[in-house]
């Protein structure tokens, strides 16, 4: 008899916490529907440069409280169609623009730089592209193949999905699969945590989260520092670009240039972003 | 007029408690239409015994996951178990009644404890053991089993407490009158006795850790391959659908809520097997 009496009693707060949830949700709907801004603007594809857009969107819409900023996703050839049939007002792209969409408007906002990173007691600093690309396909499994000490290495890689690991996979991968057997971490924090305290395991992180607690690899015998992006000797880098159907003009125009002037580089710097010290390069 | 106002109050009830099912009808409805599509389009048999998991190559193969769910379950329960039943004989047998009023709401504080907690708790503390005493990298089966089974030790205990609780007092006294010593009883008569209240709180339990997903996808390391023993990492079905679902679009969105599916119809058998044997009692 007494399970039942329990049983019911989680029943009932299972009930409760039900209806509380759905007067959250009927409560969220409403305030929703509240306010209505005179302006929207509508930036729309790469879901890699998502986040930081929303981040300049949401410090965008404090200082101009009249304009909405609408941030969607798609990926980058869905942010190059919609700035081409203007369904957005801005598209996102986290590729170079092919020959046929260099005739649109395009502004070069970052470069994000991917960082091969290890644990500082690891002694291996410097490797090929190559070498890399062998340890995440699973052919290379012991870094005393590339002169480290007698230990399996732990490759550490992101989620499916993941804009960071799609760049990976198009920067280094050449084609090839990550191995299954790769440990997978849904952030870019947590991938540089678990580096930090496994000396045997290997990550990628966007160029900006590098620090002490990891070593970013020398790749091909070049650092991953954010000069050697912008001179483009660090090949493992790709820009977010901005791309709209015509000249900017109007309220459009107002967030590019914020997104360029000091404050937006400087949100886009906080985020981990490597920008241009001449505001974007057209 | 009394009575159309109970009525009505009834009725207003009905419908109340009503809406909970509705919620339970609605979020069933919802992953199967969602997740049927995928199934059909992969093949069930492809999707549930394929062995590799590559949404963006148009892979979706299970497989690893449900081992993977199987074996942190089992680990849990192998740790949990014996530990969560011990406590109960001892809150509801051995413990002085100063130390059940300290021991039970302890126990139940240990059920408020937020999942991402003890998330944190184990990659912190536990995987930095596994990795420099046993070696791996730490995230695995291992880790994840020993932070389940601490997280279903409130709902095996408390449950089983319940059902050692319930027995009459005729079964002790008598056992003792027989000459059988405190032991005795508990293990041949006091046990036996309450053992369907017990392998229910066995299976809810079990249950409790398939649902499971912040502490196990922060412990896990959710590999997608095979794992080859429980010190490497794996991946469940719930972490599956935890570290995709921030980008997943498309047939990949649509496979995530089929895992979802092969993960309501577990948790569903299991529920209905504790119910049922809770009822043959």
């Amino acid at each position: 008899m007494e399970h039942r009496v329990s049983n019911q009693k989680t029943k009932q707060k299972a009930c409760r916490i039900v209806k509380i949830g759905l007067a959250l949700l009927l409560a969220g709907l409403l305030s929703a529907c509240g306010e209505k801004k005179e302006a929207a603007l509508i930036v729309a594809g790469s879901t890699s440069v998502q986040p930081f857009a929303e981040a300049l969107a949401e410090h965008y819409m404090v200082l101009h409280q009249e304009i909405e900023v609408d941030v969607q996703g798609g990926g980058s050839s869905a942010g190059v169609m919609s700035a081409k049939t203007n369904t957005a007002d801005i598209g996102m792209s986290s590729r170079s623009l092919k020959e046929d969409e260099l005739s649109l408007w395009h502004v070069e906002i970052a470069r994000d730089g991917l960082a091969v990173i290890v644990n500082p007691k690891n002694n291996v600093t410097d490797l090929t592209l190559q070498q890399v690309r062998d340890i995440y396909s699973g052919t290379i499994s012991n870094w005393s193949q590339l002169g480290g000490k007698d230990a399996k290495i732990h490759i550490i890689a992101r989620e499916e999905g993941s804009g960071t690991r799609s760049a990976f996979e198009s920067l280094v991968m050449d084609k090839q699969e990550i191995s299954p057997r790769a440990i997978v971490q849904d952030s870019n924090g947590t991938v540089r945590q678990l580096v930090a305290d496994d000396p045997n395991a290997i990550g990628f992180v966007s160029l900006g989260l590098v620090d002490v607690t990891v070593i970013a690899l020398k790749l091909d015998g070049v650092a991953a520092t954010r000069e050697n992006v912008l001179n483009k000797t660090y090949n493992l880098s790709r820009p977010f670009i901005f791309i709209t159907g015509k000249e900017p003009v109007g309220e459009t125009k107002k967030f590019i240039d914020f997104v360029l002037s000091e404050e937006g580089k400087k949100i886009l710097n906080d985020e981990g972003l490597v920008t241009f010290d001449t505001g974007g390069s057209q | 007029m009394k009575t159309t106002r109970e009525k009505l109050l009834s009725l207003a009830f009905f419908l109340i408690a009503l809406s909970t099912l509705s919620a339970l009808a609605v979020i069933t409805l919802f992953i199967f239409i969602e997740g049927v599509p995928v199934i059909g389009k992969v093949g069930f048999f492809n999707f549930i015994f394929g062995m590799k998991w590559a949404p963006s190559l148009g892979y979706f193969g299970i497989f690893p996951m449900i081992v993977g769910t199987v074996l942190v379950t089992l680990g849990a329960a192998v740790i949990g178990v014996p530990v969560a039943l011990a406590c109960s004989i001892f809150l509801t047998e051995f413990a002085p009644k100063r130390v059940r009023t300290l021991v039970r709401p302890a126990i139940q504080l240990l059920a408020g404890i937020p999942s991402v907690v003890y998330g944190f708790w184990g990659l912190t503390f536990i995987v930095p053991l596994i990795r420099t005493y046993l070696g791996g990298p730490g995230l695995s089966i291992l880790a994840g089993s020993i932070i389940l089974a601490i997280m279903i030790l409130p709902t095996i205990i408390s449950i089983s407490e319940v059902s050692l609780l319930s027995l009459p007092s005729l079964y002790k006294q008598g056992s003792l009158a027989l000459g059988a010593t405190h032991w005795q009883t508990i293990h041949s008569v006091l046990i036996p006795a309450a053992k369907s209240g017990i392998m229910a709180a066995i299976i809810l339990g079990i249950g409790r850790a398939i649902g499971e997903t912040m502490a196990v996808i922060m412990v896990l390391g959710n590999a997608v391959a095979m794992p080859g023993s429980i010190l490497d990492p794996a991946r469940t079905l719930t972490t599956n659908i935890g570290i995709e679902m921030g980008y997943a679009s498309g047939d990949h969105q649509q496979a995530l809520f089929a895992t979802g599916i092969v993960l309501l119809v577990i948790i569903m058998i299991l529920n209905s097997a504790a119910q049922y044997i809770v009822r043959k009692r």
